[in-house]
């Protein structure tokens, strides 16, 4: 028996809330979540900062990785195994992109994107292919192993079908994420019937299709994508708080860049405000660490990272009022001179945050190829996208879905004992007393 | 302040109508790699380099009312033109955007080029990192379905460099 296809000798498996079991029997993958680097995502959470508004969301990337896993294997070995469409040979990759597709992931990511101009599936790919346990595993299944593995995820795979598998418009990441995200959160949306479509799913040339008959349970999904968009994703609360951990980042990177000399060295971020992070650097982060930084950095004399700082640790929040950027730009380039008078840097105390600010994204029926839509296999075995067939994916698809918001710190403003004037007319724009 | 949507409302402005969302969306790849100053994020895709960011900003830049969003039924597909509007203009020019001439230069070239060739130069561009055989090799591999011939990829290098060239 080869590596690739030894067994353990019992089963483990993980107790999960949404899946109930994660089983393992492939001594490849028992090996990967032994290493360092997949642990690591232990001390990851899944939602960021999203924990600040639904106190629930603790759950890491670990737990949904395991669970992006496990729907792959039951997808592999109970659905696809007997059908002559699938090749039965790029189980082991599937399997082992499913776990490792979010390897890549630091602590409050999309944050660390942001400021810092990272890619986190350029990391995921580094650690797959550099020196690291994970490689040394992917390696002893063959040579080339860890350069597949990357392929899938980085979706420049041959096999499509396979990349579709884990990554496309109904795939095993966002099944798992919107049930994961729904349970740890409390909200009553993002469930939707999984069972039914795994037993749907069928293998075609490029892309993994459903038979048209588990056309309601494809909608139910895609309104629990739609639901949680709204109520858990988008939540004004949660962009609050990323709004200002982003500021932060930008504030120590710019007095980093000034040379300003920070109360205690901020090691673990010395290269990553020099911009030549690498990748043991990046794997020294966990959110753990920047909290640390964040609670040493409360005490700063700097006053906009202090300030910044004491909000997120102690959740005093940006408060926020519906902004219409086609008519109100202009009162934008108001209020910004208006901040800077009350002695408010609009750069950190006055932001726009847009729905393209999210890393998340609804249902598109893939009009002009830009993305490959959900396609329905027809009893003729002819392929028809979605939203043709379904009149509730219709009317979710076509709805006007972006919206911006204008965060401010309320408490500055309300604050009377300086600028009182200026505060006046900055309460008046923005419509608040 | 709404940086990002400035720089967009740049480019359409110098690009003048686009016709097609995967020509949009390979023109500012492209783009993009060359250094110019974009900051929605790509992933490799069936269909080359997307940005999801690209496709949700250019939707609020409608909605917002500086871009105008045109279907254009082709035999077959559906087609979108965008254009810049007087309030897109006016939103512009109350933007204290830095001018960049060279990029203006790319986006007219890139324009007028088809959506299948800059599929293929943003795909060679996606895989900057290998030795020239090899990303032909990958060309072929992750898009087998376009079929591309040894001519085109030719002239996609060319084209490749020539950008270099007008945008630096």
């Amino acid at each position: 028996m080869t590596y690739s296809t030894e067994k353990l000798q019992e089963e483990k498996v993980f107790k999960d809330p949404v899946h109930r079991y994660i089983h393992v029997r492939d001594r490849v993958i028992w090996d990967l979540i032994g290493t360092k680097e997949f642990q690591r995502l232990r001390r990851i959470r899944q939602l960021g900062t999203t924990y600040l508004t639904f106190h629930g969301a603790e759950h890491s990337r670990f737990n949904h990785s395991l669970g992006v896993y496990e729907i792959i294997r039951r997808i592999v070995d109970d659905v696809f195994a007997p059908r002559s469409e699938w090749d039965q040979s790029e189980r082991l990759v599937s399997l082992c992109a499913a776990l490792l597709h979010d390897l890549g992931h630091g602590p409050f990511s999309h944050s660390f994107e942001k400021v810092f101009d990272f890619d986190h599936e350029a990391f995921t790919q580094a650690i797959i292919l550099g020196d690291t346990g994970v490689n040394r595993v992917l390696s002893r299944v063959d040579e080339s192993f860890p350069q597949h593995v990357s392929d899938v995820i980085a979706k420049t795979y041959e096999n499509k079908q396979v990349i579709s598998l884990i990554s496309s418009q109904i795939d095993a990441d966002r099944m798992d994420y919107l049930q994961r995200d729904a349970y740890f959160t409390g909200v009553s949306y993002g469930h939707f019937d999984m069972e039914r479509i795994l037993r749907v799913l069928r293998p075609r040339e490029d892309q993994v299709v459903i038979k048209s008959s588990g056309m309601h349970a494809v909608e139910d999904y895609i309104m629990s994508r739609y639901q949680m968009y709204w109520q858990v994703y988008f939540h004004p609360v949660t962009r609050s708080s990323e709004v200002i951990l982003t500021k932060v980042l930008h504030r120590a990177k710019e007095l980093s860049e000034e040379n300003y000399e920070f109360a205690m060295e901020p090691y673990h971020f010395v290269s990553m405000f020099k911009g030549d992070v690498t990748l043991q650097d990046y794997l020294k982060l966990d959110e753990s660490i920047v909290l640390y930084y964040f609670q040493m950095w409360e005490e700063e004399k700097d006053p906009i990272l202090s300030d910044l700082c004491q909000r997120f640790m102690n959740r005093n929040l940006f408060k926020y009022v519906e902004f219409d950027p086609s008519k109100e730009y202009k009162k934008l380039n108001k209020l910004e001179k208006l901040f800077q008078q009350a002695g408010l840097n609009p750069e950190y105390y006055l932001v726009v945050d847009s729905s393209s600010d999210l890393p998340y994204d609804f249902y598109r029926p893939g009009e002009e190829e830009e993305r490959v839509p959900i396609h329905l296999m027809m009893p003729s075995g002819e392929l028809r996208e979605l939203s043709r067939q379904s009149d509730i994916v219709d009317a979710i698809s076509g709805k006007r879905r972006t919206d911006h918001k204008l965060y401010y710190p309320k408490d500055c403003v309300m604050n009377d004992s300086t600028h009182k004037e200026i505060k006046a007319e900055i309460r008046n724009i923005l419509g608040i007393n | 302040m709404m940086k990002d949507h400035a720089k967009l409302m740049q480019a359409f402005f110098a690009s003048g109508d686009i016709v097609g969302r995967k020509k949009l969306q390979k023109m500012i790849y492209i783009a993009k790699k060359l250094s110019f100053p974009f900051h929605e994020k790509y992933q490799f895709h069936f269909f080359g380099p997307y940005s999801e960011e690209l496709t949700l900003r250019v939707e609020e830049l409608c909605n917002m009312g500086f871009l105008t969003e045109q279907k254009e039924k082709k035999s077959g597909y559906i087609q979108y033109r965008y254009g810049v509007t007087d309030e897109g203009k006016a939103f512009l020019a109350s933007q204290k955007a830095d001018p960049m001439p060279s990029l203006e230069n790319c986006l007219v070239d890139l324009n007028t080029q088809s959506s299948r060739f800059l599929e293929l130069v943003a795909t060679m561009l996606y895989f900057d990192g290998l030795k020239e055989k090899d990303l032909v090799e990958k060309v072929h591999k992750v898009k087998g379905k376009q079929n591309y011939s040894n001519d085109e990829i030719d002239q996609a290098l060319n084209y490749i460099e020539h950008l270099s060239m007008i945008s630096s």
